[in-house]
C-alpha cells in the first residue's frame, strides 16, 4: 500500500491511468454489475414487453397490431381479475398493517412473556414455500365435513361450507393464507422501527402522566409513519402481484367463475395457457400502470413527497 | 503497478458480471435444455447396451410431464438399442411439472433455442402449438402406413392442414366403473343397464336400497359432460373451429344430468372433480356406486383407491338410444418431434417403434395401463396377462373395450378449444352442478361469450 502511494505522483501524468484510478469513476465501476444486470434482466424485458403488447406473437409470425391488445382488455375476465386483485389488496392492507403493528408493540414490550418464542413462531410462516402453504390451505378449506375449517364450524353448530366455490368464502380463505404468511414479516419491519424510537420520549410521557393508549397514539404511531408507509407500499405491490396463493388454492386449475382469478393469474392464463403473448404483455403493462398509479396516490396522500419540515 | 490495478479492476468486474448477469444466462440455457438429472439407473442401462453397439449413440432429449411416460420411453430406448446396434440412441428423459413443461416448450419454440428433440404435449394444450407456423415436425411418413391399424381420431386431433404432428399414447375410451359390491347390495346387475334411462331407474333403486348416489359428476371439470355429448355425435367445438356449446343435444344432456343430481341419483364429486384427493377418499369409502371416466382413470383406482380392489368392474357406458354409441375417446397426450431436433429421421424411426409398433403398443398397456391406439393388439393374449390392473378389475377389461371399439366418435380439437374448455370448466359446470342454474341459460351465455 505504501509503495502504491509513493508511486502515485510519477504515474499521475498518464491520462489513461488517471482515469482508471479516478475517484469519480470508481463508484460507477462498482455499481456497474448492478446496472448491467438491471439493464439485462429488468429494463430489456420491460421494454420488450411494452413492444410485445402492440404485437400479435405467434410461432414464426410476429405482426404489429396497434392498440388491438389493449382494446381486448375491455372484457369481463379482466374486470373480474381487476376486481379480485383490488379487493384482495384492500383487505390485506386493512389486515396486514394494524395487526402486525399491534403485535409488534406487544412483542416489544418488556412485560410480554416468551416474546422471543412468539417472535419466531409468528415469523416461521414467512419461511414456508407458498406452494406448500397453498396445498395445506387447500386441505384446510376442503368441502368435506372432515376438513379443518368445516370441523371448526361444526363446533358452533354451523354446517359445512364449500369454501372454494363462493366468491366471499374463497376471498376469506385467501386472506387467512395471506395473514398467516405475511404477518410475521410486517411484525419484523415494525419491531425494527420500534426499537429506533428513543426510550426517553416514553419516559418524558410517563412523567407527564400519559397512559399507555396516549403514548401509543401520540408517540408510537406518528414515529412509525415512515415504516408504515413503506409497509403500505410493499403491501399494495404484493396484493396486486398475488398469483401463487390463488393458483395453489385451486390446484393449478382455473377457479370456478373466476372467483380466484387475479391480474397476474390472467397474464399467466392468456400468455402461457392460451399462448397469447402479445395480449399477456398488454395486461402486464396495464398492471404496471395500475400499481404505479395506486402507489403514487398513496404516497401523495400520506405526504411522502412533501419536504420535511 | 497502475496497470496491475487496472487488470485487478477488470478481473473484479468480469467476476461480478459473471456472478450476476452471465451466471443467470447460463442457468437459463441449462434449464431450457433439460436441467433435471438423467436417471442414473437408466444411464447405466444405456451404457451397457451401448457397449455392444458399434455406432456412437445419438443423444436425444425427451421432455414429459408424467414420470411413467419417461420410464416407458426409457424402456423403449433400451429395447431399441438392443435391436438396432447400428443406430444407438441415448435418451435423456426429463419429467417437468405439467404447466411448467408446456410453458417452457412454448418459450423454447417461440425463441428458437432450447427445445427438446422429443416432447409430450397434452391434448388441451396442443392447439397452442398449432398456432402460426407449427414448430413441430410432420409425422405423415411414419403415420400414413399405419392409419388402417390405429384409431385414426387419435392422431387427427394432433393435425393441421392434413399434416400430423403428434401420436397419442392411448384411445382414452370412456367406460363405466361400477362398484359391484354396492350393485349387488341394491340387487342390480350392471349388464342389464343398456341405456341412460335404464341407468336412471337403477339409480333410483340404488338410492332407495342403500341411500347412496348411483354416480358422481364433476363439479368443475369436463369429464362428465363431454363424453356424454360425444357419445351422441356432438361436441363443444365443430370441425371448422367454432364453439358449439349450446346445441340442443348439449343442453338436453346437461338438463338430464342436472335432473339426476336433483333426484339424488347423482352427486357432485367432492372436491368438484374426479381427480381430487377428496373424491378419492369419498369413492374409496364406497360412497357412490359408479363413475364414468376415460380408460386412463384405471390408474387412479389402483393408486389412490386401494380399498376398492376386486370390487370394481368395467362396463360400457349406457347408450342414449338403443344401439347408440357406448363410449367416447377422451383426453390424451401426444408425443411430437420439435423442429429443433438434430436428427429428425432417426427420431421418427424411434417414435414409430415406441408408439406405433405392436410391441410398443403392448408395452403401453403393460407399463402404463392405457388402451393403446393400435386396436389389433387389443385381443392379443398379452392383454390378459396378470398385472396390477387385471388384479384390480379382473381379466375382462379388453373384452369390454373390444365391444365398444367402433363406437368411439372423434372429437374436434381446434385453436379455440383451450378457451372453450376453460369456459365450460369454470363457468358452465359449476353454475349448473353447484349453483343449480338452468343449463339452457348457462350454456347460451357461455356460447355468447365465446363468439
Amino acid at each position: 500500500m505504501q509503495q502504491q502511494i509513493n508511486r502515485e505522483p510519477a504515474l499521475a501524468s498518464k491520462p489513461r491511468n488517471r482515469l482508471a484510478n479516478s475517484q469519480h469513476l470508481a463508484p460507477y465501476l462498482f455499481v456497474l454489475p448492478f446496472i448491467i444486470s438491471f439493464l439485462l434482466f429488468f429494463a430489456y424485458p420491460l421494454i420488450n414487453a411494452i413492444i410485445m403488447s402492440f404485437q400479435s406473437v405467434l410461432p414464426g409470425e410476429v405482426t404489429f397490431v396497434g392498440l388491438d391488445n389493449y382494446r381486448e382488455l375491455w372484457n369481463t375476465d379482466f374486470a373480474d381479475a381487476l376486481y379480485n386483485s383490488s379487493r384482495y389488496t384492500l383487505f390485506t392492507l386493512l389486515l396486514l398493517i394494524p395487526i402486525p403493528l399491534l403485535l409488534a408493540v406487544m412483542l416489544n414490550s418488556k412485560k410480554m412473556p416468551f416474546s422471543n418464542f412468539f417472535r419466531s413462531t409468528l415469523f416461521i410462516p414467512a419461511l414456508t414455500s407458498v406452494v406448500v402453504a397453498g396445498v395445506v390451505f387447500r386441505m384446510i378449506f376442503g368441502e368435506l365435513d372432515g376438513a379443518l375449517m368445516n370441523s371448526f364450524l361444526h363446533l358452533f353448530g354451523i354446517s359445512s361450507q364449500r369454501w372454494l366455490y363462493s366468491s366471499e368464502l374463497s376471498m376469506f380463505a385467501l386472506l387467512v393464507l395471506a395473514s398467516w404468511r405475511w404477518i410475521g414479516i410486517n411484525i419484523l419491519y415494525f419491531l425494527s422501527a420500534l426499537q429506533n424510537i428513543p426510550s426517553d420520549l416514553y419516559e418524558a410521557a410517563d412523567i407527564d402522566g400519559a397512559g399507555t393508549r396516549t403514548k401509543f397514539m401520540k408517540i408510537t404511531v406518528p414515529l412509525l409513519k415512515p415504516i408504515t408507509v413503506y409497509v403500505l407500499t410493499i403491501s399494495i405491490y404484493g396484493g396486486y402481484a398475488m398469483f401463487t396463493e390463488s393458483y395453489m388454492l385451486w390446484a393449478g386449475k382455473p377457479s370456478p367463475q373466476n372467483i380466484g382469478l387475479t391480474i397476474v393469474g390472467y397474464i399467466y392464463q392468456q400468455g402461457f395457457q392460451y399462448f397469447n403473448l402479445g395480449f399477456g404483455s398488454a395486461i402486464g403493462v396495464t398492471l404496471l400502470g395500475i400499481t404505479l398509479a395506486v402507489s403514487m396516490l398513496q404516497l401523495i396522500l400520506t405526504g411522502m413527497f412533501k419536504k420535511e419540515e | 503497478m497502475k496497470k496491475q490495478g487496472l487488470v485487478t479492476l477488470a478481473a473484479m468486474m468480469a467476476l461480478s458480471m459473471g456472478l450476476s448477469g452471465c451466471g443467470g444466462a447460463g442457468n437459463n440455457t441449462k434449464n431450457a435444455t433439460g436441467s433435471a438429472p438423467v436417471k442414473t439407473d437408466n444411464a447405466q442401462a444405456e451404457s451397457t447396451t451401448n457397449a455392444g453397439g458399434s455406432a456412437k449413440a445419438e443423444k436425444l432429449v425427451f421432455w414429459t410431464f408424467v414420470d411413467a411416460h419417461q420410464k416407458f420411453m426409457e424402456s423403449m430406448a433400451d429395447s431399441w438399442n438392443q435391436s438396432h446396434p447400428d443406430k444407438q440412441i441415448e435418451l435423456e428423459g426429463t419429467t417437468i411439472p405439467y404447466d411448467d413443461m408446456h410453458t417452457k416448450l412454448l418459450i423454447a419454440l417461440q425463441s428458437g433455442v432450447g427445445a427438446p428433440d422429443l416432447v409430450d404435449i397434452e391434448q388441451s394444450k396442443f392447439p397452442n402449438f398449432m398456432k402460426g407456423t407449427p414448430q413441430l415436425v410432420s409425422l405423415n411418413d411414419i403415420l400414413e402406413p399405419e392409419l388402417g391399424n390405429i384409431v385414426k381420431s387419435r392422431v387427427e386431433i394432433y393435425s393441421k392442414d392434413s399434416t400430423y404432428y403428434g401420436i397419442d399414447y392411448h384411445v382414452g375410451a370412456t367406460v363405466m366403473y361400477y362398484n359391484k359390491e354396492l350393485m349387488d347390495q341394491a340387487g342390480l346387475n350392471a349388464d342389464d343397464i343398456k341405456t341412460w334411462t335404464d341407468f336412471e331407474t337403477a339409480g333410483k333403486t340404488m338410492l332407495e336400497k342403500t341411500g347412496k348416489p348411483m354416480i358422481t359428476f364433476e363439479g368443475n371439470g369436463n369429464w362428465s359432460w363431454w363424453p356424454a355429448i360425444s357419445q351422441q355425435g356432438s361436441d363443444q367445438v365443430d370441425k371448422d373451429g367454432n364453439a358449439t356449446v349450446d346445441t340442443p343435444v348439449n343442453v338436453q344432456t346437461m338438463q338430464f344430468f342436472q335432473k339426476l343430481v336433483k333426484e339424488g341419483v347423482a352427486a357432485v364429486a367432492p372436491g368438484a372433480g374426479h381427480d381430487t384427493e377428496e373424491y378419492f377418499g369419498y369413492m374409496d369409502s364406497e360412497s357412490a356406486a359408479s363413475v364414468f371416466m376415460p380408460f386412463w382413470f384405471m390408474g387412479r383406482f389402483t393408486d389412490h383407491m386401494p380399498d376398492l380392489k376386486g370390487k370394481m368392474i368395467i362396463r360400457p357406458m349406457p347408450a342414449w338410444t338403443e344401439g347408440g354409441n357406448r363410449s367416447a375417446g377422451m383426453g390424451g397426450t401426444a408425443t411430437s418431434i420439435t423442429n429443433q431436433a438434430k436428427n429428425p429421421e432417426l427420431l421418427k424411426e424411434f417414435l414409430s417403434y415406441a408408439k406405433l409398433s405392436k410391441e410398443g403398443n403392448i408395452q403401453i398397456w403393460k407399463q402404463l395401463g392405457f388402451d393403446p391406439i393400435r386396436t389389433d393388439v387389443w385381443n392379443d393374449p398379452a392383454m390378459k396377462e396378470s398385472n396390477k390392473y387385471t388384479d384390480y378389475f379382473g381379466t375382462d377389461i379388453f373384452d369390454t373395450l373390444l365391444s365398444v371399439k367402433d363406437e368411439i366418435a372423434p372429437v374436434n380439437i381446434r385453436e379455440i378449444s383451450p378457451k372453450v374448455f376453460d369456459a365450460i370448466r369454470n363457468e358452465a359446470i359449476p353454475m349448473i352442478f353447484i349453483d343449480m342454474a338452468d343449463p339452457a341459460v348457462v350454456l347460451k351465455k357461455v356460447q355468447d361469450s365465446l363468439k
